[in-house]
């Protein structure tokens, strides 16, 4: 039975309401038989009376009441309904989560759950890529699963850590994805994966982009490249050492993101790379993310705001003919 | 502590034994109020000294209300004190060198100089440590209340302070209303000390009193003279009564004027003199000390004792802490996560 990158997130949710009784999920429209603008936690509230609320619409409060709740010896889940929405709660998870363990010395232990990334039609409002702007604040980790294995035993992950966790869950996988089933064996929170190796090229993607990744290295391969693609998983804390290991096979680095261009996750791995393995680098480094302008809303512009197969295929064999 | 306030008290073989729990209760508020205000006065003469790491925030003319707020918590009980309330902060119990050690820049404060003064806390001490944004604790309260609901426990209640600068965020707005929502047993008081740093009340709210949002919010409201020590005791003892005892999230209003700058880097010198004469503007030490003598729940000499002994405790706290090491920058761990192994470690 296929599971979806959705309901691995479901079943994650599942799981932790039934093992942890300290747990429980604070967003909108979550509860009843409603069950979440992306039905993320359907049944839940039935199956777990009193665990699963819906709020009003407060992000700020939202956030707030987690943290509260946190220092009481909760687990709360966020939902946010959408990771564009967290602007309002930026307050709540930086400068109050973000901060309380170096202030206080007692961890915050928030799970934010931001459905984020672009899709047809959505808009500036309700496609963002936030990963960015909350890894450049201290004191939180930030998830970007790209896998429904990784949906999964993140989520489960992001629970059990001490310190508030931003979770990235990509809605363009949200019903796309699809595994044979739940994964047994967790790959560790803070360690990139190798997708694919390879000798000619690192790519260095996470969340929605490993899949345009990995229909570039196909493509590519067709011409006798093999690219090799590492997907980071985890943007903060960003696992410098397997990336590094990777251009030193490979000589040459290209970063792919979705988020907007000026600094970011792309612009920190070719940064640290350049710092620390320049003398790796047989070509100049490169990065591909959206356009600097509002995520447009039709579809003929969106395509062409976001990275694509296209553009990071013609980038990479730019790298490769260097 | 409380009996040293009633060492001096004079004997009255009549005063019924009702009146005499009144009276003990206003002594041991007189006596945080007289705690918070001489430590106050003399961390302003150490900022002028040059001896303050940071800013200095002080309640002055708050001290009434702010005292109520910390009498009636017990143990169990939430306080989500802000930047005026050194005399609330005592009451709820907290140690005299949590402040003095904050102030000084001593390692051994409760933010061992990772944070300033005002934001102390201890939040596993159930006294949360404020961020500077305004309103963004009145959330994390109703998480706390909301939390030991869930783990089943009861009787508990969480008193947080504002201003009426506060009152004006979005952050409190939210937080106000969702701890309605949510119904948990909180009392919110409201200090409308008539300034936001230099703003005046009608640059900050256009209702003829933030108590009439009281109703807006599904709270029942109070409005008191934060003056009279009195009026403070008895509305903040009922609201904290009313939230243990499941009536909706309590919101008292008290009236008072900040007798200081916004911090001792500020001469207020826009407070236009006519309303330093207005009734609010009363001094709460003054105002206190003066019923206490005319009722003779104290005599001078008493008063004066009690003075003494503070001074004398505040005096110690600061040689304590100036004798102990500061933060240095080699020993500091540089760490904003509990989790080792997720620490970010970027070469910069």
């Amino acid at each position: 039975m296929a599971v979806t990158y959705l309901e691995a997130i479901r079943e994650a949710q599942t799981k932790l309401l039934r093992e942890d009784e300290r747990v429980f999920i604070y967003g909108q429209d979550i509860a009843g038989k409603f069950g979440g603008a992306f039905k993320a936690t359907k049944g839940l509230a039935e199956k777990f009376p009193g665990r699963v609320l819906n709020t009003p619409i407060s992000e700020d409060a939202m956030v707030g009441t987690a943290i509260g709740a946190a220092l009481e010896g909760m687990r709360p889940i966020v939902e946010m309904q959408f990771a564009d929405f967290s602007s309002i709660a930026l307050n709540q998870i930086l400068n109050n989560a973000g901060t309380h363990y170096y202030r206080t010395n007692v961890p915050v232990p928030i799970t934010i759950r931001l459905p984020s990334g672009g899709t047809k039609g959505s808009g500036p409002f309700h496609s963002q890529s936030m990963e960015g702007l909350y890894s450049h604040y201290p004191g939180v980790v930030v998830m970007t699963p790209a896998t429904v294995e990784d949906a999964y035993t993140m989520l489960i992950d992001a629970v059990a850590i001490d310190d508030p966790v931003v979770y990235c869950e990509h809605k363009y996988l949200y019903y796309h994805l699809k595994a044979d089933a739940l994964p047994k064996e967790r790959f560790p929170v803070g360690k990139a994966r190798i997708v694919r190796p390879g000798r000619d090229l690192t790519i260095v993607t996470y969340s929605a982009m490993v899949h345009e990744v990995i229909g570039v290295a196909n493509e590519l391969s067709r011409d006798g490249f093999e690219i090799e693609i590492i997907d980071l998983r985890t943007v903060k804390p960003l696992d410098t050492a397997t990336v590094l290991a990777s251009v030193a096979r490979t000589g040459r680095l290209l970063a792919v993101g979705e988020a907007f261009p000026w600094g970011g996750v792309t612009a920190e791995v070719i940064s640290r790379v350049t710092a620390e393995g320049f003398h790796l680098l047989d070509a100049a480094p490169a990065r591909i993310n959206a356009k600097d302008t509002p995520i447009p809303y039709h579809p003929n512009l969106w395509s062409e705001h976001r990275p694509s197969q296209k553009k990071i295929a013609a980038k990479a064999r730019q790298i490769l003919a260097e | 502590m409380l009996q040293t306030a009633q060492r001096g008290k004079k004997p009255s073989k009549k005063a019924a034994p009702k009146k005499a729990a009144v009276h003990e209760r206003y002594l041991e508020a007189f006596r945080w109020m007289l705690l918070a205000r001489i430590l106050e006065d003399k961390l302003r003469s150490l900022y002028r000294g040059g001896m303050i790491v940071g800013g200095v925030y002080l309640g002055t003319g708050q001290e009434a209300v702010s005292a109520a707020c910390g009498m009636f918590l017990k143990k169990g009980d939430v306080f989500g004190p802000l930047i005026r309330d050194q005399a609330g902060r005592s009451a709820f119990g907290e140690p005299l060198l949590d402040p003095v050690r904050t102030y000084l820049g001593s390692i051994k404060g409760p933010m061992r100089g990772r944070d300033g003064n005002i934001h102390r806390g201890r939040p596993l001490e159930n006294q949360l440590a404020m961020i500077s944004h305004l309103g963004a604790m009145v959330p994390v309260m109703v998480g706390k209340l909301l939390a030991k609901r869930m783990k089943g426990e009861n009787g508990f209640v969480g008193l947080t302070t504002i201003g009426e600068g506060g009152m004006q965020t979005g952050a409190s707005h939210e937080g106000l209303n969702i701890a309605a929502v949510e119904q948990v047993p909180l009392v919110v008081v409201v200090t409308n000390n008539h300034w936001a740093y230099s703003t005046p009340n009608e640059r900050e709210f256009a209702c003829a009193s933030l108590v009439d949002r009281a109703i807006g919010y599904g709270y029942e409201g109070h409005k008191i003279d934060g003056t009279d020590l009195n009026q403070c005791l008895e509305v903040i003892e009922t609201a904290v009564k009313r939230a243990r005892a499941g009536r909706p999230p309590q919101l008292v209003v008290a009236e008072v004027l900040r007798l200081s700058g916004h911090g001792e880097h500020d001469d207020a010198s826009y407070v236009p003199q006519e309303m330093k004469g207005q009734p609010f503007a009363q001094d709460p030490v003054t105002r206190t000390e003066k019923f206490i003598l005319e009722n003779g729940l104290l005599d001078r000499d008493g008063v004066k004792r009690l003075r003494a002994e503070i001074a004398k405790e505040i005096d110690e706290a600061v040689a304590t802490a100036q004798q102990e090491d500061m933060p240095h920058a080699r020993e500091e761990d540089w760490r904003s996560m509990s989790t080792d192994h997720l620490i970010d470690n970027p070469s910069i």
